[in-house]
C-alpha cells in the first residue's frame, strides 16, 4: 500500500520540476521575510532570481543548529507569530533549547508525511497504535499521534513511563502497532517477557526512531517480538519524525522529498557528494511556512540512493545512519561511534545492548569505560563466570574499536534513560581552547 | 533434595545492599545466612532465605537482578578434621567446589552450603561418604 502514490512514485523529472518551483518560492520567501537569510544571501552576492531550479540549491547558504540558537526563540520565523499554531523545542545538551514553530499548513504537511511513513510500515486505518514517545515539547509523541490520526488509526497516547500499564493495554486493547524509541521497545519486550503475555498480543509492527540504532538491533527486535520493526527518521529542526522511513524491504529510508530536499555533503569541504558516498545529511524544507530552513546541516552521517525501490516508490533512500558527526568521539586519535559498541555487544550471545560509554582523560591519556547492563541471560552466581564475561566483552569491543576498553558490568536498568531515549555517551574530558 | 540459593547482583555503590535487605524485610522474608563475594566493581550476594521463589519475585519487581541456583547443604560435626573430610569427599570424586559458606554453626554441629561443578555427582558423593544432607525445608526455616 502506498498512501500518496502521486507524490511517492512521481517520475524523477516531475519531482525535480516540482522541487525547483518550490525552492524558488522558498528562497523568495526567506529573502523577503527572514533577515538572517537576507543578510547571508547578500553577503554571498545572491539574489532570489539566481535560483532557477533545484540544481541551484548548492549556491545557497547552510544553516546550523547554532544559527537556531543564536536566533532563539523566534528570530527565524518567516510568518507573523499570529500564524503559528504550535511550538516544539528540543532540549539542548549544551546551552539553550532550540525552538521550532509550525503554521497550520506545516502541521498538515507533517501529518501527511507521518501517514505516508506509517503506510510504508504496513499500518492501515484498521490498526490500533500505541504512541509511546514522550508527549510534550519533544516532537515524537505529538508527531506520531497526529500522523496516526490522519491515517485513521485508533490512536492511544501512551507517552512514556508506566511500561506495565502499556503492556496490559496492549493486551487488553489488542494493539497492533507501537511507536517508540528502539531502546524503549527493547525494554517493553523485556517487560512483555516478564509478564508472560507474548502469545496474547496482536502486535505486528513497530515504528521506532529518535535515536540511531543498528540493523542488528532492528533484527533482534523483530525476532524477539515476532513483528516487523521500521526506522522512522526526522529531527525537530526540520519537522520532527516523518521526514524519512523504511519500507518493507528495509533497504534505506525513503525521504519525503517533495517536502524535504536531501543532500549529502562532505563535512570538511562542504561540497555535494554523489549516490553511495557517505557524508553529512543536509535538508532544505521546501514547503515549510513557519520556520523554513535552507540547507540545514543535520550532523547525521549517511549516504543516499536515488534508484527506484522494489516497493515501487521513487523517493530516494538514505541508508541507516553511520552515526552523527557530533556523536563521533575521537579517543586516542581513533574515531569511535557508539553504534560500533552496540553492534559488538549484539554479537555476544545473551548480552544486552543497553550500554553507556564514559570517556575521560587520566594523566593526559584518554580512557574509555563501557558500562553494560547485566541481565538474567548472563548473570551467574559464580564470580569467575562474570569475570570471563567481562573479558569477553572487552575483547570484542577492543577488536571493534581498536582501542583499550574497560568494561564495567552494571545492574539492569541502572543506566540513564530520558523520555525513553538512552544516553549513550558521557564525555568527561575537558578541552581547553 | 537441593537447596535453592538466592543470588543477587550488586553494583558497588553505597546503599545497594540496604536496598536488597529492605525489600526482603518488607516482604517478611528471613535471611538464614549470607555470603558476599565481590570484585572492585560489583558484588554477588548469595543467600539462603525463608522463601526463595517469593524473594526472587519481589526483588525482580524492585528492579534487582536475582536468580536461583541449586546448592547442597551438608551437616558436619563440630570437631577437628570435619571440613577436611567434607572437601575430600568431593575432590576424591573429581568434583570441584566452586564456593562454600556456613549455613549454620553451633557448639555441637554445623552445616555448610556447597556449590560444586556437578550437583548430581556431588549429591551422590555425599551420600556415599555417609554424610548428612540438610533438608531444604529445614534450612529455609532455620
Ligand atoms: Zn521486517
Ligand atoms: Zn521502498
Amino acid at each position: 500500500m502506498i498512501w500518496n502514490e502521486a507524490r511517492e512514485c512521481m517520475s524523477r523529472d516531475e519531482m525535480a520540476n516540482m522541487q525547483g518551483a518550490r525552492l524558488r518560492k522558498l528562497v523568495a520567501n526567506v529573502y523577503h521575510n527572514v533577515e538572517f537569510y537576507r543578510k547571508k544571501m547578500q553577503a554571498m552576492g545572491l539574489e532570489p532570481g539566481d535560483i532557477k531550479g533545484i540544481e541551484d540549491i548548492t549556491k545557497l547558504p547552510f544553516t546550523t543548529k547554532n544559527d537556531l540558537r543564536d536566533n532563539y526563540p523566534f528570530g527565524l520565523l518567516a510568518v507573523p507569530k499570529s500564524q503559528i499554531v504550535r511550538v516544539h523545542a528540543s532540549s539542548g545538551t549544551t546551552g539553550k533549547a532550540t525552538v521550532v514553530a509550525y503554521t497550520r499548513r506545516d502541521i498538515e504537511a507533517w501529518q501527511e508525511c507521518v501517514a505516508r511513513d506509517l503506510v510504508m510500515c504496513g499500518v492501515t486505518k484498521e490498526d490500533m497504535i500505541q504512541v509511546a514517545y514522550g508527549y510534550g515539547l519533544f516532537t515524537g509523541g505529538l508527531g506520531l499521534h497526529y500522523g496516526a490520526e490522519n491515517l485513521g488509526c485508533m490512536t492511544v497516547p501512551m507517552s512514556t513511563g508506566n511500561t506495565k500499564r502499556l503492556v496490559t493495554m496492549m493486551e487488553d486493547f489488542g494493539a497492533t502497532a507501537i511507536a517508540c524509541t528502539p531502546s524503549y521497545l527493547l525494554h517493553i519486550a523485556e517487560v512483555i517477557e516478564e509478564m508472560g503475555v507474548k502469545d496474547k498480543l496482536k502486535l505486528k509492527t513497530a515504528i521506532c526512531g529518535a535515536e540511531p540504532w543498528t540493523e542488528k538491533m532492528r533484527l533482534q527486535i523483530e525476532e524477539k517480538l515476532g513483528i516487523h520493526a521500521h526506522d522512522i527518521y526526522g529531527l525537530s529542526e526540520v519537522c520532527g519524525p516523518g521526514v524519512a522511513c523504511d519500507c518493507e524491504f528495509h533497504k534505506g529510508l525513503h525521504v519525503q522529498e517533495d517536502h524535504f530536499y536531501a543532500e549529502i555533503i562532505d563535512k570538511e569541504t562542504l561540497t555535494p557528494l554523489g549516490d553511495g558516498e557517505v557524508g553529512e545529511l543536509v535538508f532544505t524544507t521546501l514547503t515549510k511556512e513557519g520556520l523554513p530552513l535552507l540547507r540545514y546541516r543535520t550532523k547525521d552521517l549517511t549516504s543516499i540512493d536515488h534508484s527506484t525501490c522494489e516497493c515501487g516508490r521513487t523517493t530516494p533512500r538514505i541508508s541507516k545512519f553511520k552515526g552523527r558527526s557530533d556523536d563521533m568521539l575521537i579517543i586516542r586519535g581513533v574515531n569511535v561511534f557508539p553504534s560500533q559498541v552496540e553492534t559488538a555487544l549484539l554479537e555476544i550471545e545473551g548480552v544486552s545492548p543497553h550500554y553507556q560509554m564514559i570517556v575521560d582523560r587520566v594523566n593526559n591519556l584518554d580512557t574509555l569505560e563501557v558500562q553494560v547492563e547485566v541481565d538474567e541471560n548472563v548473570f551467574s552466581d559464580e564470580i569467575r563466570e562474570m569475570e570471563a564475561l567481562t573479558k569477553k566483552i572487552s575483547a570484542a569491543l577492543q577488536s571493534a574499536l581498536l582501542i583499550a576498553v574497560k568494561v564495567k558490568l552494571v545492574e539492569p536498568r541502572s543506566l540513564d534513560r530520558f523520555e525513553g531515549k538512552s544516553k549513550r555517551v558521557i564525555d568527561k574530558r575537558v578541552f581547553e581552547d | 533434595m537441593y537447596l535453592k540459593q538466592l543470588t543477587v547482583f550488586l553494583e558497588n555503590r553505597e546503599g545497594r545492599l540496604d536496598s536488597v535487605t529492605d525489600v526482603l524485610a518488607k516482604n517478611d522474608i528471613n535471611i538464614v545466612c549470607l555470603a558476599l563475594a565481590d570484585t572492585s566493581e560489583y558484588g554477588v550476594i548469595r543467600m539462603i532465605v525463608s522463601d526463595p521463589d517469593k524473594a526472587k519475585a519481589v526483588l525482580k519487581e524492585a528492579g534487582c537482578l536475582a536468580r536461583l541456583t541449586n546448592v547442597l547443604a551438608v551437616s558436619m560435626e563440630q570437631k577437628a578434621g570435619s571440613l577436611n573430610r567434607l572437601t575430600k569427599t568431593f575432590t576424591s570424586e573429581g568434583i570441584n567446589i566452586e564456593y562454600m559458606y556456613t549455613l549454620n554453626s553451633s557448639r555441637e554441629a554445623g552445616s555448610m552450603i556447597i556449590k560444586c561443578s556437578d550437583i548430581d555427582k556431588g549429591y551422590e558423593a555425599v551420600q556415599k561418604a555417609g554424610l548428612t544432607l540438610v533438608d531444604p525445608d529445614a534450612a529455609y526455616s532455620m
